[in-house]
C-alpha cells in the first residue's frame, strides 16, 4: 500500500488507519464528529499527501491544458487557480483537478490520489507538440490546513502577508523555513490553505503547525472528517458522486464548462447533454428519522425507483442524516419526499436545496 | 481499549453481565472503538424473543452500520431507551450506562459457551 511521509506519524497519535484507493490513510484520531467540528469553529489539520502533482510546462502548455480540460484556463494568470473536470469524448469525468498557473506556460495540476495514473497517460497522450507532462506527486508532500483559526495559525510561521493571497489564489514563499506553495483553498468550505512542500520536510512541518495551533484549537483531522464537512458543502467526490459514467451537467457542475471557449475534447456531446440536461441530478437530500442512507443504496418515487445514494453520510452540524443522490429529474424539486431503502426496508428523505451547511 | 472483568463476552463483541433477576447485554470498548462516533441506535421491543445470535439491533456510526447479535437466547425485558436520543453513551461508557437491552434468558447454560474476560482480551488481541 502507498504511504505517504506522515504515514508513521499518524500511527503515533494512535489514528485509525484505513485503505483510501490504495493509501494507508487516517480515518480519525480522537473521533470524526469532534475533528469535524473544530475545522467548523477553530481549524484541523489533514494529511493530504496522497493527492498527485502533474506540472504541464512548454510553449504549448496552456493550449494543450485548455484543449483537455472543460473550464476556460486562458483568464488563468500566474498565481491564480481554476477548478476544472476533464471529460472523455462522451462527455464522462475522467477527472476533477485543480490547475495552478505557476507562470507563463508552466501548469501544476493537483488531482485525485486514485486518478493520477490515469490522468498523467490521459494529459500526456492528448498534448501538443512542445508540451512536456510530468508525474511529480512523489517530490510533494502536501498539508490541509482548514477552519475559521488558519490564518492566525500560517501567519505565525510566515513572513507574508497571508491577507494579499486571495480565495482561489497561491503564492510561492517561505514558512517555518520552508519553500513551499501556500495556496488558499481546500474541501471544507472554511476559510483555510493547502500547502505542497518537499515530503522530507514533512513531520517537522506537521509538529510545527500543530505548535502554532495550539492555542487555537488546531486538531488533526482524519478523512472520515473530510468526507462529512465536503458532503456538508455539496462537494462532490470522484469515485462517489462523479466518474466516468456521469458529466458535468447532470452533477450540478455545469459552471465549470466552458462550451464557448473553443473546441476541447467532450465539447460535441457536452453541447447535446446540455441541450436536454438531464434525465438524473444530482440532488441533495435530509432524512428527518432515525437511519442512514449510504452510498449505492436506492431511492424510490411513487412510481418506483427513481435513482440512487451516491454520498450519504451524518451531519455533525445539523445533527441528522444528509445525503446526495442521482435522481430522475420529476423529483429533484426542493421539498419532494422521497423513500430510500435502507437495509431492506424504506425510509423517507426530503430533497433539499444544497449546500446543507 | 479495556475489557471489564467479570462479564460474559461473544465473539460478536458484546458482553452479558448477571443481574439477580436478569442478563444485561451490551457491546465491548472493542466494538464502540471500531465502530466510531455512535450517531443512531435501534432497539427491540420489549417482550420480543429472539434466538442466540439473532439479531436484536443496529448501531450506526458516522462511517458504518453494524447489526448486534443477541449472545443468548430469552425475552427482552427492557431496552436502554436513553440510547435512543444519547447514543453517545455507548462510546462514552459502553459497560455502564452504555447497556443495550436486559433480557429473561430462556437456557441459562448458554452462558458456559460464551468467553470470559481473559479469553475475549486474547481474541480481539488476534482480530
Amino acid at each position: 500500500m502507498n504511504k505517504t511521509p506522515l504515514n508513521q506519524k499518524h500511527k503515533n497519535l494512535g489514528a485509525k488507519m484505513t485503505d483510501f484507493g490504495g493509501w494507508e490513510m487516517p480515518v480519525e484520531y480522537t473521533g470524526i464528529i469532534e475533528e469535524h467540528k473544530a475545522v467548523r469553529n477553530k481549524c484541523g489539520l489533514f494529511d493530504t499527501s496522497h493527492m498527485g502533482e502533474i506540472l504541464v510546462s512548454g510553449a504549448n502548455a496552456a493550449k494543450s491544458l485548455n484543449k483537455i480540460i472543460t473550464n476556460d484556463l486562458k483568464k488563468l494568470e500566474t498565481g491564480k487557480i481554476l477548478y476544472t473536470p476533464i471529460c472523455k469524448e462522451d462527455g464522462g469525468i475522467i477527472d476533477d483537478l485543480l490547475v495552478y498557473c505557476i507562470k507563463e506556460d508552466e501548469y501544476l495540476l493537483v488531482v485525485n490520489a486514485s486518478n493520477i495514473e490515469k490522468d498523467f497517460n490521459w494529459i500526456k497522450d492528448h498534448v501538443l507538440e512542445k508540451t512536456a507532462v510530468e508525474n511529480l506527486s512523489k517530490n510533494y508532500a502536501m498539508l490541509a490546513l482548514q477552519g475559521p483559526e488558519a490564518k492566525k495559525i500560517l501567519t505565525q510561521l510566515t513572513d507574508i502577508d497571508l491577507k494579499s493571497i486571495a480565495y482561489y489564489n497561491f503564492r510561492q514563499a517561505k514558512a517555518a523555513g520552508i519553500e513551499m506553495i501556500i495556496s488558499r483553498t481546500g474541501y471544507t468550505g472554511e476559510l483555510g490553505y493547502e500547502l505542497y512542500f518537499e515530503p522530507e520536510a514533512a513531520e517537522k512541518f506537521w509538529d510545527q503547525l500543530m505548535e502554532a495551533g495550539t492555542d487555537f484549537g488546531l486538531q488533526a483531522c482524519g478523512l472520515g472528517a473530510r468526507d462529512t464537512l465536503r458532503l456538508e458543502k455539496t462537494y462532490a467526490l470522484y469515485g462517489n458522486d462523479i466518474d466516468e459514467e456521469t458529466n458535468p451537467y447532470q452533477a450540478g457542475m455545469g459552471w465549470t464548462v466552458a462550451i464557448t471557449k473553443g473546441d476541447f475534447i467532450g465539447r460535441k456531446e457536452l453541447i447535446k447533454i446540455k441541450e436536454n440536461c438531464c434525465q438524473r441530478k444530482l440532488t441533495p437530500f435530509k432524512i428527518s428519522g432515525r437511519g442512514m442512507a449510504r452510498h449505492g443504496y436506492q431511492v424510490f418515487g411513487e412510481e418506483g425507483e427513481i435513482g440512487e445514494v451516491t454520498s450519504g453520510s451524518y451531519s455533525p452540524t445539523l445533527e441528522q442524516s444528509i445525503g446526495l443522490a442521482y435522481l430522475a429529474k420529476e423529483y429533484t424539486e426542493v421539498g419532494t419526499e422521497i423513500e430510500i431503502e435502507v437495509r431492506n426496508r424504506r425510509i423517507k428523505a426530503e430533497v433539499v436545496k444544497g449546500p446543507f451547511v | 481499549m479495556s475489557v471489564k472483568e467479570n462479564l460474559y463476552y461473544s465473539e460478536d463483541h458484546e458482553w452479558v453481565r448477571e443481574e439477580e433477576d436478569c442478563l444485561v447485554i451490551g457491546v465491548s470498548d472493542f466494538a464502540q472503538e471500531e465502530l466510531g462516533d455512535i450517531v443512531f441506535v435501534e432497539l427491540p421491543e420489549v417482550e420480543e424473543e429472539f434466538d442466540k445470535d439473532d439479531s436484536f439491533g443496529v448501531l450506526e456510526s458516522v462511517k458504518a452500520v453494524s447489526d448486534t447479535f443477541i449472545p443468548v437466547s430469552g425475552r427482552v425485558i427492557e431496552v436502554n431507551e436513553a440510547l435512543l436520543d444519547n447514543p453517545e453513551l455507548i462510546n462514552d461508557d459502553p459497560y455502564g450506562e452504555g447497556w443495550l437491552i436486559k433480557v429473561d434468558p430462556a437456557d441459562d447454560s448458554e452462558l458456559d459457551e460464551l468467553l470470559s474476560a481473559e479469553e475475549y482480551a486474547e481474541f480481539i488481541e488476534e482480530e
